[in-house]
């Protein structure tokens, strides 16, 4: 921010269908002290402990006489202090940010190949998205900087995901968040970094010098603070660059896990649009998953934006899935099951499987070399895939880790 | 103000309750089951048919003239009823008639009252009206809550309103029954005509035990009207009006199932937890409200169904077109219905001999020789609130304002299992609370809570915690659920009230289970 400063820091959401968050206006006086014109939908059970907050945070940015007009939804505290403090950084120059503890339970690193099948995109200025979303059990949640922010809001909404990453459970989901398109993007990982993020998406990404850029200042971020978490990358590729890029780009850092396509924006760069049979993107996403395997990275497909046609979204998971992906996106939780049902092996695929796993492990013990059942010989690709099979049905509960100690070779 | 009652006692759940309320003597809640009055019901004067016309016409000439005939008098009780929901065009009249006519001190004693009926504010304000006895929601709760009520709101159940109709705890002086369809003579139904509503059941002890009974009609049809869900004999004078009801607010919004996934999440536990602890089965019966998250309930019940070719024996409703395409497709035999909801609802109840419509004397009432609600296996039922002890509140919010009727809540909480899916929190107010707001039913009655983030189950029910060893439903304790929402939301500050009672809440028995006091302004 630059040091001309508004008269009245205005931040947050009103209006009869905004829910879980605030609306503030701030604006320094002369004299009178800290006046708080609160309305709150929760006054009577909440009105002291919002008020607290308010003059907490007056005192942390020592600010001794200010009018602070809030219009309340019910938000939580990490919603009304990121709203407070966003309106208050466009009044005063204090470049120190107000910090809630990070949750114990949000204290985790993540595996560079954990599951990444479903992953729930959340707008990053919008609280009451979030607040429930780690109870639809999605592999990851993205909180959005990027497409999802109106552009007059992209400023308020870094100060929301930083508090969210600090305070909001999300049970397990992996945390990752999506930053504005490099360069702007290079400045909200401010906000990001040493909140426990797991994962960065970087949209719209053309080259490796961009994956660089961000690597670099996570790098940068990581020593100042002596951070020590473990943070991973996830390109998003959006157009047709980014698509004859996209071996460079998957294999740019070592941090790289995963690569999506974007494939809205994608359309729109070839000049054509997304079509049911998807024969114009089939090139795009074949060069995705390519370029990942031969990275050795996850690849990942883009979101189904129909949220009402499950039958539609199957049949797309499943193409998806028969063109190599591991997971997609999701812009609703509702869509987490059913793209978790039709990413995972159906049961003749787990039984298939169990008799390859079965047998490689008979002829290990019995120190052959060579896989059969029956008569036939199995491939050592085959016995490997078979694994993975496996691994992924052991993890999505479809059967119990230790299932070979009950295996009877017909079940 | 100041509005008069008697001393406080405490009652069996550690309410304090008014002996005397409105100049009426108040017996306390003894526990569920504990209070069994005796003697003889209360009966209307009799009457005699010569006293009427011979040739069956009790047509008058307006809702005013009847009102005059049944002797529209100072401090007098009316009542109506509720099957035209926000689109009632009736009750409105009458107290616009009463206050032509200077009446005052009016007891208003509906089944229920809707947002449109925040237009008798005026007359709560001026005296026309002293007090409602009936459910007082959105801004008729408001005003009563800030006591500005003469009088003390008195709410029951529908079945406790059966029962103060009967034990004559309340006696009807008039009862104004608005009809979709009706005869001269005062056969009336509603299931045809414009302003079609599907059933009468709530009017049903009204005709029968009141003074005087007006039926209102804009669909007169010549004798007989059939079917006589209230029967001519009990009928004084019938009017013919242009409208009743408004049909499209008749036919409520609340039969779209939500596409919240949240909710669509709790209604997804709920039917997993009757599905692995049994609770389902063939035969089986259930009752789920109209709400959207039991809607999901009955759709998710119906697939498990479906799954296992079964079917259901019958569903108690609130009926819609959820339970009528089950009905039709043949998996569930009979539908029991309290009042239907939409216009597949009304089509089914008017063709189908097994949609049949019911009262809340059939349903659950207090002085029956038996009720239907105690044989049900499964009732799906909302809260505002749940304590630790599972006692739930369904009538005031946690900010101390009245703002929903009890309905057959109450009353259902006699099945055999009853579950409440509701959120752990809402706007930031958790739902499990040290203590509830409002008494309304206690926890021994309420055997399970499911929210998104996990299942308690009342330890009551030893059977279901042993069928649940296994399960992989987040099953936790009502105090792990109370801290987790605290941890979300923040511990919310006590509550502050006046001490002026503003209200008492029956129980289905008729006794005082709890006050509600004037909120702090």
């Amino acid at each position: 921010m630059n040091n001309l400063k508004c008269e009245t820091g205005i931040a947050g959401n009103r209006g009869t269908a905004v829910k879980s968050d605030c609306y503030v206006e701030i604006s320094l006086t002369k004299s009178g002290g800290i006046e708080i014109d609160l309305h709150s939908k929760v006054e009577k059970l909440f009105g002291d402990s919002i008020r607290e907050l308010i003059n907490n945070m007056m005192e942390f940015y020592q600010i001794g006489n200010a009018k602070v007009y809030i219009e309340d939804f019910g938000a939580l505290n990490f919603v009304i202090a990121a709203r407070i403090e966003a309106a208050i950084k466009q009044i005063i120059n204090d470049e120190r940010p107000f910090l809630f503890e990070i949750l114990k339970q949000n204290r985790y690193s993540t595996e560079r190949n954990r599951f990444r099948i479903t992953r729930l995109y959340l707008p990053g200025n919008n609280p009451s998205l979030m607040i429930n979303a780690g109870i639809h059990k999605p592999n990851g949640i993205i909180l959005d900087l990027e497409d999802a922010v109106a552009a007059d809001k992209k400023y308020e909404s870094k100060f929301l995901v930083r508090n969210a990453l600090r305070q909001v459970d999300f049970y397990g989901a992996e945390r990752m968040v999506r930053i504005n398109q490099i360069p702007a993007g290079i400045d909200d990982l401010d906000f990001v970094i040493g909140n426990f993020v797991n994962l960065i998406l970087i949209p719209k990404c053309e080259s490796a010098a961009q994956v660089k850029a961000v690597n670099e200042k996570i790098f940068s971020i990581k020593i100042q603070n002596s951070l020590e978490e473990n943070i991973w990358l996830m390109p998003i590729i959006e157009s047709a660059l980014g698509v004859l890029n996209a071996y460079e780009i998957a294999s740019s850092c070592e941090n790289v896990v995963a690569m999506a396509i974007g494939l809205e924006d994608y359309t729109n760069d070839l000049g054509t649009k997304r079509t049911q049979k998807a024969n114009e993107t089939f090139f795009a996403r074949s060069m995705v998953v390519n370029a990942c395997r031969a990275a050795g990275i996850q690849p990942i497909d883009s979101v189904f934006s129909d949220i009402n046609d499950m039958d539609a979204l199957a049949s797309n998971a499943k193409t998806s899935k028969a063109l190599g992906f591991d997971g997609m996106g999701c812009i609703h939780p509702r869509q987490i099951n059913v793209i978790m049902d039709n990413f995972s092996p159906d049961n003749d695929d787990i039984r298939k499987a169990q008799q390859i796993v079965h047998a490689f492990i008979k002829a290990e013990e019995n120190g052959l070399g060579v896989v059969s059942i029956g008569s036939k010989m199995i491939d050592a690709p085959i016995v490997k895939r078979a694994h993975n099979t496996i691994n992924l049905a052991v993890r999505l509960g479809k059967i119990d880790a230790d299932w070979l100690q009950n295996y009877n070779g017909n079940n | 103000m100041g509005k008069k009652y008697g001393k406080m006692i405490m009652n069996s759940v550690g309410r304090l309750v008014p002996e005397e309320v409105n100049g009426e003597k108040q017996i306390a809640f003894q526990g569920v089951g504990k209070y069994i009055p005796e003697g003889r019901k209360y009966s209307p004067y009799i009457s005699s048919c010569v006293n009427f016309p011979a040739d069956g016409n009790k047509l008058v000439g307006s809702l005013k003239e009847a009102l005059i005939k049944s002797g529209l008098k100072d401090g007098m009780t009316i009542s109506t009823h509720h099957h035209f929901r926000d689109g009632d065009l009736i009750a409105n009249q009458i107290f616009d008639i009463a206050h032509e006519l200077g009446i005052r001190n009016l007891r208003w004693f509906p089944s229920a009252s809707f947002p449109c009926h925040s237009y008798l504010i005026k007359y709560l304000q001026d005296g026309t009206i002293n007090r409602i006895e009936g459910s007082m929601n959105g801004a008729l709760g408001k005003f009563a809550s800030e006591g500005k009520m003469h009088g003390i709101g008195v709410l029951r159940s529908h079945g406790g309103r059966y029962q103060a109709i009967q034990d004559g705890e309340v006696q009807i002086d008039i009862a104004v029954i608005a009809a979709p369809s009706a005869d001269a003579f005062g056969n009336a139904n509603g299931v045809n005509g414009s302003a079609a509503c599907g059933l009468l059941g709530f009017a049903l002890g009204d005709s029968q035990y009141a003074n005087k009974v007006i039926v209102v009609t804009d669909n007169l049809v010549p004798f007989p009207c059939i079917p006589w869900q209230i029967q001519g004999n009990y009928v004084d004078f019938t009017v013919k009006v242009d409208k009743v009801g408004e049909p499209e607010k008749i036919v409520s919004g609340t039969t779209t199932v939500t596409k919240s996934p949240d909710r669509l999440l709790i209604a997804e536990l709920t039917s997993k937890f009757c599905e692995q602890t049994g609770i389902i089965y063939n035969g089986f019966s259930y009752q789920a409200g109209a709400g959207g998250t039991s809607l999901s309930i009955g759709i998710y019940f119906d697939e498990i169904l479906k799954k296992n070719n079964w079917k259901a024996r019958f569903i108690r409703a609130g009926s819609n077109q959820f339970p009528v395409k089950m009905l039709e497709e043949g998996r569930v035999d009979y539908i029991l219905d309290g009042q239907t909801f939409d216009y597949e609802g009304i089509r089914s109840m008017r063709e189908n001999p097994n949609h049949v419509d019911t009262s809340p004397f059939t349903s659950y009432n207090f002085h029956g020789k038996g009720n239907f609600a105690s044989i049900i296996d499964v009732v799906i039922l909302g809260a505002t609130e749940v304590d630790l002890d599972f006692n739930a509140n369904v009538v005031t919010h946690s900010d101390g304002y009245l703002m929903h009727g009890i309905g057959g809540w109450q009353n259902c909480l006699a099945g055999k299992t009853v579950i409440l899916p509701i959120p752990l929190f809402r706007d930031r107010i958790p739902i499990i609370r040290e203590r509830v707001t409002t008494l309304c039913g206690p926890g021994e009655l309420i055997d399970v809570i499911v929210t998104e983030r996990g299942i308690a189950v009342n330890p009551l029910r030893r059977d279901l915690i042993d069928k649940l060893k296994d399960s992989n439903l987040p099953i936790k304790t009502l105090a792990e659920l109370k801290d987790e929402a605290e941890r979300i939301c923040g511990k919310p500050q006590a509550i502050e009230f006046e001490d002026e009672i503003i209200a008492i809440v029956k129980w289905v028995d008729g006794t005082v289970i709890d006050t509600i006091r004037k909120v702090k302004s």
